[in-house]
């Protein structure tokens, strides 16, 4: 089960740029190491990270297996409209991992 | 003129073999390490240990075990239960009279009370929960408890630290004591304080437990690494955490 540290401020002053910071927690397997009996193990990688604010895309990433595990991802955003802030991480195997947070511009 | 070195080499070591690092001269891990590393150990956003503390407060409020008790239903709040508690670890546990690590510790609190399964080494699960308890003591002194009966097991972890091992012959003093700051290869040799574990190691992409770091040691000097949860470790821990008496926790620790 994929989790997620996620620091955004809460609140911002409108026109200001603000600076987000994800951290999810995923294996990344690549698909180019092998277990203990020699076969590969299945890539099983993070493949696309999208964000949005009320359903209007603000970022998204195509993630690929040189990443490292539990990849780290931090973007900025400059802060128009109050709303609720969608994270979505979705891997090879198709889980979704999708956390909110509330943005209040002032 | 080798043979000259290897003499001078090893009189210092003789002369300097019971010295210590003094009190002013100790150094976390983390000031070996790069800036970049450092900061993402500082920032609790980048810091990926916080992801197993965070899996642990999970654990720490899910009932395991045919009791159908979760850590919480005992120890209630564990930032005010468990604070200061991974600092004073390895200690005495009353009913065997042995010491006991905090990971075993755990295993003992889930056998005894829980009525659970122990928890594998270095599982998922056995991590997540000792870096949640050990997080609630970030920043507090390292405080080995002052009990007469870790003696006889502290001094065991101190003779193994002098201990030679291994294909290469050389003991954790011999680094860590004598040479600390300067250069293995190219990574700096630290002065190998407990303050930080469990940590998340850049080079396991994962978290892993004290007892994993001084297997990786272990195997670095081509000893057969003692088993985990063996009685040597357990030793070797108290000596490092009566050595490292005073410095601030830090868990979790990143580590390159």
């Amino acid at each position: 089960m994929a989790r997620a540290l996620i620091n955004i401020p809460a609140k911002a002053a409108k026109g200001q740029i603000i600076e987000i910071k994800t951290l999810v927690s995923h294996p990344m397997e690549t698909g180019f190491r092998p277990d203990n009996q020699g076969k590969l193990i299945p890539r099983d990688i993070i493949n696309r990270f999208e964000c949005e604010i009320d359903g209007e895309r603000i970022f998204a990433a195509d993630l690929y297996p040189a990443m490292s595990a539990n990849p780290f991802l931090t973007f900025t955003l400059l802060a128009e409209r109050s709303g609720e802030v969608t994270f979505r991480w979705k891997d090879d195997r198709g889980e979704i991992t999708e956390e909110k947070r509330k943005l209040v511009v002032e | 003129m080798i043979r000259t070195a290897l003499i001078a080499f090893t009189t210092t070591v003789a002369v300097t073999a019971i010295a210590q690092i003094a009190p002013g001269e100790r150094r976390s891990g983390a000031e070996f390490m790069s800036p970049s590393t450092q900061a993402m150990q500082k920032d609790d956003t980048s810091n990926p240990g916080m992801l197993a503390a965070l899996e642990g407060e999970t654990l720490w409020n899910a009932p395991a075990g045919n009791e159908g008790k979760s850590c919480a239903s005992c120890h209630g709040p564990a930032d005010k239960s468990m604070k200061g508690v991974a600092a004073r670890y390895p200690a005495i546990h009353q009913s065997t009279s042995m010491p006991v690590d905090l990971q075993g510790r755990i295993n003992l609190c889930r056998s005894d009370n829980q009525k659970a399964s122990p928890l594998r080494f270095e599982s998922r699960e056995l991590l997540a929960l000792t870096t949640y308890v050990a997080l609630q003591s970030r920043g507090m002194p390292v405080s080995p408890p002052d009990d007469a009966r870790l003696d006889p097991f502290r001094n065991q972890g101190e003779t193994l630290w002098r201990q030679r091992f291994g294909q290469l012959n050389f003991s954790c003093a011999q680094c860590h004591d004598d040479n600390w700051g300067k250069r293995l290869g190219s990574a700096p040799i630290p002065q190998a304080h407990p303050n930080g574990y469990p940590i998340y190691r850049l080079e396991w992409q994962g978290m892993g437990s004290l007892q994993r770091r001084l297997r990786n040691c272990m195997a670095g000097v081509r000893a057969e690494p003692f088993g985990f949860g063996s009685d040597e470790f357990i030793a070797l821990e108290l000596y490092l955490m009566s050595r490292a008496a005073g410095m601030p926790m830090e868990t979790p620790g990143v580590r390159p």
